[in-house]
């Protein structure tokens, strides 16, 4: 191929086929999809699980389909949006590595892409796009969950080298993780936001404990995790010194983006509920309830809005592409998604009539939705609550005041953090 | 500030924009007003004006005097219909344009003749489909048609048909013993009556019209007897894709209205839009706006193309659209106080437009049922 040939975009129904001949031939068909956070599965199962993920990542590297619209020279294939849509079309109905989805590729590589230096992005991009690292977010801390720019674990300089202590919550799975991009305070005698650094954190390294956090449904994805006097080289620093809220705000950007990222390969029709991927059809048909007038119009609204709301995701993402509009409008999908979800839930816990409460093993789809609708609120919670999503909407998009803050310009050691600091 | 489709071309935003400024100076609000009891709700030279702007060119050939602008007609019109709904424009837009595809595409050489009156304005057709009940059902039609030699006879009662009053054709949805039949019909014809009805919209015209053995030459069908069950569902989803840009046309007027108030009126030392409580309702009144934009604007372009999922997207636009857009209507109102329940404040007839559409082509219930058939549909398909 010549060096004009190469720099000559793919055809995007070239580029189809390919993919589609890729797939029919190495991709296993499986039933229809679901990506709802807090499944339960064993430990053994949720480690063969991300090791096949790993496999897959590295077949769709090796055959040219990983890192769509990354840039080439870091191992993408430098493609467009419509690209990534036609991979994620023929995707449907096909075994994906849907672990290394979220957050490795966003908002992990996206941030890293947004602000890693040349060097950065060679050690790290080509190998989370072959599958070697999984990628997670270092973020939340215990003290505060939405309020993130309060990041309270510190990092502090020692020599070529620095040094964090604190501690990071609902990092999802990072018991099978590589590493972590991870927010630290550099500076506390200047506002929150001015006193902030990222860094890339090797989850594994010594004075890193992770502890495993059990959610109300028995679930042990999201973890907990100490840092005691864990040195990171200056090296792995992204961004400048105390300028890490520069990258947060990306961060930020690229997480509420989540599937609907031009950096993501989810398969079209795939559902973001808590019912486990669980027709809803399925559902009314196993409590028996498939011809009742109430049950077909509850089902017929979980359609619409899951139509609407993948319609909704084009438009905002197209619009966030093409510039039509600022990145803030991702917020109007993040609370849209998260409401719809919550409303699938709900749905299907009402279609499941009486074995939502108890329930045998001869249910069927209706039998587990009892305990879906105790996690319901997940969806309007992970990845930011949809009440950040609506203050951004109200004050970035539609340009409404800010809400009354009372440590903008107080250093960030006087800023009060509990009734007794007051 | 109004996003419409992000893609348009400057051809395309060229004809929005024309239709936009001859809205703004000859169907003001406040003409709107003034026209509420005028028994057919516009001007005459309003209809043959629009007709010259491309009203009701988009869904007809060229070779027949119509054409797009873009490639696809019905989302050209989607473009047309969200300005008649931020402006609350009188004129039967969707009934008209139905008619006029449908006479493009399976029409007799006499019948596509009428479609040069019809697109320049000078003439106004529309669609009688909706049954009173027990008939009254998303799709129902009862109507009779029977056929008696060289002739066709027609028994029934179609409503609400929109503008019956001033149309000077019928394209009547009815029924064989063979299936779903349609014919065309001059309104002046012996044994049909017209009763006009009340309606919420100020401008829009409906009315109940009896057919009592109807006598039209059987080259007043229009397409085969017996076989236009295909044809009426294109003409279904069409029409819900006009109403629904209206409808959303409607949301965004209303909702840009009501952040304007939000910024300007003042309680309590300040803007309400400095309330946490109300801004959180503006981020769900905005998403419910994006997401219409969005639905209705994929179910245009499905429709278009003839895409095997524009049924379900046609119905999941109309299932939204009529039931959120009814949410954000009704909340603008709250957020306005007292003034937005008032004949003088713009809010109503904008809400009015919007509460007409909504229960126009079934609501949203029958098409949350109308999904569900689907999915079945597909599974038993699978």
């Amino acid at each position: 191929m010549s060096v004009d040939e190469l720099d000559e975009l793919e055809d995007v129904e070239a580029f189809r086929h390919r993919a589609q001949v890729w797939i029919h031939q190495n991709l296993p068909p499986v039933g229809p999809l679901n990506i709802a956070l807090g499944a339960v599965l064993s430990d053994e199962d949720e480690l063969a699980s991300v090791a096949r993920d790993r496999q897959l990542q590295r077949m769709f590297f090796d055959a040219g389909l990983a890192g769509i619209c990354m840039p080439r020279e870091y191992g993408g294939q430098g493609l467009t949006l419509a690209h990534q849509e036609a991979l994620n079309e023929e995707l449907a109905g096909y075994e994906y590595p849907m672990r290394l989805q979220v957050p490795t590729f966003t908002p992990c590589a996206s941030v890293l892409l947004d602000f890693g230096t040349d060097e950065q992005k060679r050690r790290h991009i080509p190998a989370i796009l072959k599958g070697e690292e999984i990628w997670m977010q270092v973020l939340s801390e215990p003290s505060g969950g939405s309020d993130v720019a309060a990041a309270l674990t510190t990092a502090v300089r020692d020599g070529d080298e620095w040094i964090l202590n604190g501690s990071k919550v609902w990092t999802t799975g990072a018991w099978w993780s590589d590493w972590g991009l991870c927010l630290a305070r550099t500076n506390w005698d200047v506002p929150k936001h001015r006193g902030l650094t990222v860094f890339m954190l090797p989850i594994h390294r010594e004075g890193v404990e992770v502890h495993r956090i059990e959610m109300l449904n028995g679930n042990r994805e999201f973890c907990q995790e100490y840092l005691t006097d864990v040195r990171v080289p200056d090296g792995d620093r992204i961004g400048e010194v105390n300028d890490g809220w520069t990258v947060g705000t990306r961060w930020m950007f690229h997480e509420r983006m989540l599937y609907n990222s031009p950096l993501v390969t989810v398969p079209t029709g795939t559902t973001r509920g808590g019912d486990g991927g669980a027709s809803l059809l399925d559902i009314a048909r196993d409590a028996g309830r498939l011809q009742d007038p109430v049950a077909r119009d509850l089902i017929g609204e979980a359609r619409t809005m899951d139509l609407v709301d993948d319609a909704l995701r084009q438009r905002i993402s197209q619009g966030i592409v093409t510039g039509a509009t600022s990145d803030q409008a991702s917020a109007v999908v993040r609370l849209f998604g998260g409401s719809v979800s919550a409303r699938r839930t709900t749905i299907a816990f009402e279609l499941a009539g009486g074995a939502g409460a108890a329930w045998t093993d001869d249910d069927g789809e209706a039998a587990e939705r009892g305990s879906d609708f105790l996690m319901r609120q997940i969806s309007c919670i992970g990845g930011g609550t949809t009440e950040m999503a609506r203050n951004v909407i109200s004050e970035r998009v539609l340009g409404m005041p800010r809400e009354l803050s009372l440590d903008r310009d107080v250093a960030f050691r006087d800023v009060p953090r509990s009734p007794s600091s007051t | 500030m109004s996003i419409l489709r992000f893609e348009l071309s400057a051809d395309q935003e060229f004809f929005r924009e024309t239709t936009d400024r001859f809205l703004t100076e000859n169907a003001p609000m406040a003409e709107l007003r003034r026209l509420r009891d005028d028994p057919v709700g516009f001007r005459d030279d309003y209809w043959v004006r629009g007709g010259d702007l491309g009203w009701t060119s988009v869904l007809v050939s060229e070779d027949l005097g119509g054409g797009t602008i873009g490639g696809l007609g019905l989302v050209d019109l989607t473009l047309v219909a969200h300005e008649f709904g931020r402006h609350a424009a009188p004129g039967p837009l969707a009934a008209t344009n139905v008619v006029a595809a449908t006479l493009g595409e399976v029409g007799t050489e006499a019948q596509t003749a009428l479609l040069k009156d019809l697109l320049a304005g000078q003439s106004i057709a529309t669609w009688c489909f909706a049954e009173p009940p027990p008939n009254g059902g998303l799709g129902a039609v009862a109507l009779d048609v029977r056929l008696d030699l060289e002739e066709v006879v027609l028994n029934g009662v179609k409503r609400p048909v929109e503008s019956a009053g001033q149309a000077d054709h019928l394209l009547v949805t009815g029924r064989t013993d063979t299936g779903l039949t349609q014919v065309l019909v001059p309104r002046a014809t012996p044994g049909i009556s017209v009763t006009p009805m009340h309606t919420v919209d100020l401008t829009r015209r409906f009315s109940v019209v009896s057919f009592d053995n109807v006598r039209l030459p059987a080259t007043a069908v229009v397409g085969e007897v017996g076989q236009a069950e295909l044809q009426v569902e294109r003409q279904l989803q069409r029409a819900i894709v006009v109403v629904n840009a209206e409808a959303v046309g409607a949301m965004q007027a209303a909702f840009d209205m009501t952040v304007e108030w939000a910024f300007d009126r003042y309680s309590f030392g300040r803007p309400l839009a400095s309330y946490q409580a109300l801004k959180h309702r503006f981020a769900d009144m905005k998403a419910w706006l994006e997401a219409s934009h969005g639905i209705n604007d994929e179910a245009a372009e499905a429709v278009a193309l003839g895409s095997p999922d524009a049924a379900e997207l046609v119905s999941a636009a109309k299932a939204f659209i009529g039931q959120f857009g009814g949410e954000l209507l009704q909340d603008c109102v709250q957020l306005h106080g007292g003034i937005g329940v008032t004949f003088e404040h713009d809010l109503h007839l904008l809400l009015r437009r919007h509460t007409v559409n909504r229960a126009l082509y079934g609501t949203p219930a029958d098409h949350r049922q109308r999904l569900t058939d689907l999915i079945e549909q597909q599974e038993h398909a699978a």
